[in-house]
């Protein structure tokens, strides 16, 4: 452990925080700043046009939600299992530990 | 920090792509001995690459009323080194050009440097530096993952601001223009990731020996 059980409860509690806090607080088009950028670039050179486009796009707004919600599902999906794995495997491991133990004392 | 498909010069793009190609060759150098001598990191390895997979999905509203996503790159810098992120992140840079049409491809490289580059490298070196001043590892980490996050939006900015500098201010004016874009909206974004790093490092590295085998810290007890 890095952090206490305590401390990572917290941790969590704290970066809940950070993203409820702007949504409740602060009046705003929460537009993303990826696409502010490429504004601020279409803003600053009259006339300016991208020279490639993407060879495809999402049909529509839901579409990109959802290939967004894969990508995160896909992410934190490998990530639970890995985290299952390890402590599964150290379970394993401490069971067999005790076992040989009381093998050892027979 | 994705600048969107067509949005630099061809010359930047080159430019960048060149730049970022042998971090990548090297990162997979890298990537495929750390797969052949310590099989047993396959499994932290595959985790890294999907912390940055989730992080960079979730575009999370700011203080400024906007939203951006972090890059979920710390994590794997700090245990596997600053190379081998710049393979991972690219990964995901890819999927989302030509998935999400989120970036692109002629600006992948350009993305590449900013994300999985200089972000990762920032992050190690930040994480590198608080240890030797003996900071305990939950604080190192969130540091540098922190700092190589907010790293990753300066770098965007100067790649912008070289590509589109100001008619009357030059590069300087144009780098505070995009800085101002990116850098106050990631401010609770950066630190956001640096917690959730420390709570998915926690989870990994608990009742493991992960930090011991990978070489960052010494003792068992420590």
């Amino acid at each position: 452990m890095i952090v206490s059980r305590r401390t990572n409860v917290l941790l969590i509690l704290v970066v809940i925080a950070l993203v409820v806090i702007p949504l409740v607080f602060v009046k705003g088009q929460f537009s993303g700043s990826d696409d502010q950028g490429s504004a601020a670039i279409a803003a600053s050179e009259p006339g300016f046009k991208p020279w490639f486009h993407p060879l495809w796009k999402p049909p529509s707004g839901e579409v990109e939600s959802l290939l967004f919600a894969v990508q995160a599902a896909i992410g934190a999906g490998i990530i639970g299992y890995v985290i299952g794995r390890i402590h599964g495997a150290a379970r394993e491991r401490d069971a067999r530990a005790k076992g040989s133990a009381t093998h050892v004392d027979h | 920090m994705h600048i969107m498909e067509g949005f630099l010069p061809p010359a930047h793009c080159i430019a960048w792509g060149a730049a970022s190609a042998p971090f990548v060759v090297h990162g997979a150098i890298k990537l495929r001995r750390v797969m052949r001598e310590q099989p047993q990191m396959r499994l932290t390895l595959a985790a890294s690459g999907a912390f940055c997979f989730v992080l960079s999905a979730l575009k999370m509203p700011s203080v400024t009323g906007s939203c951006s996503h972090p890059t979920g790159t710390g994590l794997g810098a700090v245990l596997f080194g600053p190379q081998v992120m710049a393979v991972l992140g690219a990964i995901v840079l890819l999927f989302q050009a030509l998935l999400l049409a989120h970036g692109g491809l002629t600006t992948l490289g350009a993305n590449i440097f900013s994300m999985a580059i200089v972000g990762p490298w920032v992050a190690y070196g930040v994480w590198r530096l608080c240890r030797s001043l003996n900071l305990s590892i939950a604080v190192a980490l969130f540091m540098g993952a922190a700092l190589g996050d907010l790293a990753t939006y300066v770098t965007t900015s100067v790649e912008l601001a070289l590509a589109y500098p100001d008619a009357a201010s030059g590069f300087t004016g144009a780098f505070l223009k995009f800085v101002g874009v990116f850098f106050l909206t990631q401010v609770p974004l950066a630190i956001a990731e640096g917690l959730l790093t420390v709570v998915v490092m926690n989870a990994l590295a608990s009742r493991t020996n992960l930090l011991q085998e990978l070489g960052l810290i010494r003792s068992k007890t420590a």
